[in-house]
């Protein structure tokens, strides 16, 4: 057992119903797979650096799970046939960023962005 | 009189250092795009390491981090006036 990231850009054509059913879809192929799913995060519909398939935005979506190595071959086969998936990418987590993605989850660096826009933002205000 | 060298003023000059290692950062998150832009130039390309300071280590793994970040369009590949 691996513990694995994978972050994906759904179509921004779907619905937001439709994209959730999509990051479902893939949650059972994994759960299939006897993979412990361990965070389901959906970023919403995010402006892409790029155009990608001649949509500037995107549905994002990650998925940090614990599997077998086999495993990433049907979820990856899964995401290519699927139509509505635009890039996806999966990375092995060492303990290092096992570790970060832990206190992400907690939303230490989160909270850590904040402090910095209201700091920024009442400098502007006094500016 | 002969011309001559200025002698460099060793003081002024800082000495780099690796801000990983300093600040004790193992990880560096592909998914945040901000961070990165510390490390390319405003075309989008990787800085070197004479300029970022960063050591071997470190900058593999930056340079590791902004190849992910731009496949995921968290980062553009080519850009024009990022910062």
């Amino acid at each position: 057992m691996n513990n694995y990231e994978t972050v994906f850009i759904l179509n921004p054509v779907l619905s937001e119903d439709q994209a959730k059913d999509t990051v479902e879809k893939f949650v059972k192929v994994l759960k299939k797979a006897n993979a412990d799913v361990i965070n389901i995060e959906q970023w919403g519909l995010k402006k892409m650096a790029y155009p990608i398939q001649k949509k500037s935005t995107g549905f994002y979506n990650l998925l940090e799970f614990a599997a077998a190595p086999q495993t990433i071959q049907t979820l990856e086969t899964e995401f290519r046939r699927d139509e509505s998936v635009m890039r996806f990418l999966t990375t092995v987590l060492d303990h290092h960023a096992q570790t970060y993605n832990a206190r992400r989850r907690k939303g230490e660096f989160r909270k850590n962005k904040e402090v910095r826009e209201r700091k920024t933002a009442k400098e502007e205000q006094k500016a | 009189m002969t011309l001559m060298n200025e002698s460099i003023k060793r003081a002024e000059i800082k000495p780099k250092y690796c801000r990983f290692k300093k600040n004790g950062i193992k990880y560096i998150d592909y998914k945040d795009p901000d961070f990165l832009m510390k490390f390319v130039n405003e075309q989008g390309k990787l800085l070197p390491r004479r300029l970022t300071g960063n050591s071997w280590k470190f900058q593999n793994k930056v340079a590791q981090a902004v190849k992910r970040a731009r496949h995921m369009a968290f980062l553009p590949y080519v850009g024009d006036a990022l910062k």
